[in-house]
């Protein structure tokens, strides 16, 4: 069965769990040499930031945890990614791309 | 993180053309600022509106089909369509809108979606929904149809209104039901309602439907005067004033509605100051295919009746696209006239529509009568002024034959289905 859809708007946290749902196709596209998010009559062009917090996004990890793994990949402070992360997922999860 | 573009096509049904999915929107958002992207500048086309059938059980008075509607003696194979998913998806195209006519009214629909699915392409399904059934939905689903689409006249609530504008009984009822389904599935939901005089007033109570239903989007596609709805312009047409309640409402529901449902509006151009992108521009983002596969850049495009379309029976896709004359005539800037050739918006807009121009000055090279600074825009803009204000004639309904209606035809006939 479906998700029904939320009455209310999601609001990402630190203890968010976010996925895209299966509907939402992030793949690599060889042609133009890019990655891309196609979604119900959408496409989204996500820059490579936004494909690397993309592929950690699996429903389990929360946003912490998100931001604490990139912040030792990265060497940045976690607080400071996290505050972009919520920021991008927000975003996404308002257009239906993200669920959390 | 940008947006490339807003679904074109999908769109496409019941009259609307909300094809501005060709254009490639490069926003850029506020924690990745980014110069244009070269990916803008090449012109793979990203979206293919195949028009399946041209049959419907519906009948549509704005349906965006030709009024010369194509028979099923002359539509394409499911051979042919496969070859056409496959062809479409090495050119680069990325997502297929499968659209007609009523797409479903095709028995081999299934094996269509699941070569167009195999070949990686984003399938939609753009559809009236009252023939479904339950079973047929799941099958679709597991071909790997992506996203449904479904279009609808009013609320269900107003049902009768809504079936007396398609022209189908019981159409409102039955698409409720389509739409639970889709839910129940777990794929994601569009509802798409052309706006016109007869239901622009419940267009507050349309997206809270659509909220109702499940609906992850709803578009609030005012009706674009082309093929039947420019038949029936003077029954559809709504006041200025009109319009401008229902934009200001979409405004206000995507405020109390952020995050819950997108709401996209396409807007009736005869309201506006510059044209839209027709297509996002001419040969630059969409193609089109007709049920008997003739390839055009726009789904009105046989309107212009010098142009040549190439047939996919014939040639490659990517040849078409490429070389095919009807594409080369219009694409870019280069066969622009004046006031469009020097404009600082001829990149944006493309000059607007190629057929409206056709149909109103006889040369599709001209501006687009849509912009305020064509010559001929103020008498233009004066029709839909007049005609939103008379006394709107019966519906000149969308059916074989029925754009050149004997007496008889004119009472408004609610057909029922089998
Ligand atoms: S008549 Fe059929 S194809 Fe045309 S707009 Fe209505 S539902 Fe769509
Ligand atoms: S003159 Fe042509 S290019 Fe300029 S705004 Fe009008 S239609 Fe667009």
């Amino acid at each position: 069965m479906g998700e029904p859809t939320p009455r209310q708007r999601t609001v990402i946290a630190t203890d968010s769990k976010p996925v895209m749902p299966p509907y939402i196709k992030m793949r690599y596209d060889a042609g133009r040499n890019r990655w891309i998010i196609l979604a119900p009559e959408r496409l989204f062009d996500p820059d490579p930031i936004a494909v690397e917090v993309l592929k950690l996004c699996d429903g389990a990890r929360t946003v912490g945890d998100i931001a604490a793994h990139l912040s030792n990949e990265y060497n940045a402070p976690a607080q400071d990614i996290e505050v972009d992360i919520i920021a991008m997922l927000q975003d996404l999860s308002d257009k239906g791309v993200v669920k959390a | 993180m940008n947006e490339i573009a807003p679904s074109p096509e999908g769109h496409v049904k019941e009259g609307t053309i909300t094809m501005d999915a060709g254009e490639m929107r490069c926003d850029a958002n506020p924690s990745s600022p980014t110069a244009p992207d070269p990916s803008c500048v090449v012109r793979a086309p990203i979206g293919l509106l195949a028009e399946l059938t041209h049959r419907c059980p519906l009948q549509c008075p704005y349906c965006s089909n030709p009024l010369e509607l194509e028979k099923v003696n002359v539509e394409l194979s499911t051979e042919d369509w496969q070859k056409v998913m496959r062809e479409a998806a090495q050119l680069g195209i990325l997502q297929v809108h499968l659209s007609g006519g009523e797409p479903t009214a095709r028995r081999d629909l299934e094996e269509i979606v699941k070569t167009a699915a195999e070949a990686g392409l984003y399938t939609n399904l753009i559809t009236a929904a009252v023939l479904l059934k339950r079973e047929r939905l799941e099958k679709l689903k597991e071909c790997g149809l992506d996203h449904v689409q479904i279009s609808i006249q009013d609320v269900d609530t107003q049902a009768e209104n809504a079936d007396r504008i398609a022209g189908y009984k019981g159409g409102s009822a039955k698409k409720k039901e389509v739409a639970g389904w889709v839910r129940e599935l777990g794929m994601p939901l569009t509802i798409n309602a052309p706006i016109h005089r007869h239901n622009i007033h419940s267009v507050e109570a349309i997206i809270n439907y659509a909220v109702e239903l499940g609906a992850g989007r709803v578009e609030i596609a005012h009706v674009q005067y082309y093929a039947w709805a420019l038949k029936n312009r003077s029954s559809l047409m709504p006041t200025r004033d009109a319009f401008m309640a229902a934009a200001r409402l979409v405004e206000r529901k995507r405020e109390e509605l952020k995050g819950i449902i997108v709401i996209d509006a396409v807007v009736p151009d005869y309201y506006a100051k510059y044209p839209k992108p027709c297509m996002g521009g001419w040969g630059r983002g969409i193609i089109n295919i007709t049920p008997s596969g003739r390839v055009l850049p726009c789904h009105a495009a046989e309107s212009i009746t010098h142009l040549e379309f190439d047939n996919v029976r014939d040639k490659p896709l990517a040849d078409i696209w490429l070389n095919g004359d009807a594409f080369q005539k219009y694409r870019g800037t280069s066969w622009m006239k004046e006031p469009c050739r020097t404009c600082p918006r001829r990149e944006i807009d493309y000059g607007g529509c190629r057929c409206q121009a056709f149909a109103l000055t006889g040369d599709a090279a001209n501006t687009d009568p849509a912009c305020s600074l064509s010559p001929l825009h103020e008498e233009w803009a004066k029709v839909a002024d007049v005609e939103s204000h008379q006394s709107p004639p019966a519906f000149v309904y969308r059916r074989p034959g029925g754009a050149t209606p004997k007496p008889a035809a004119e009472k408004t006939p609610v057909s029922s289905d089998a």
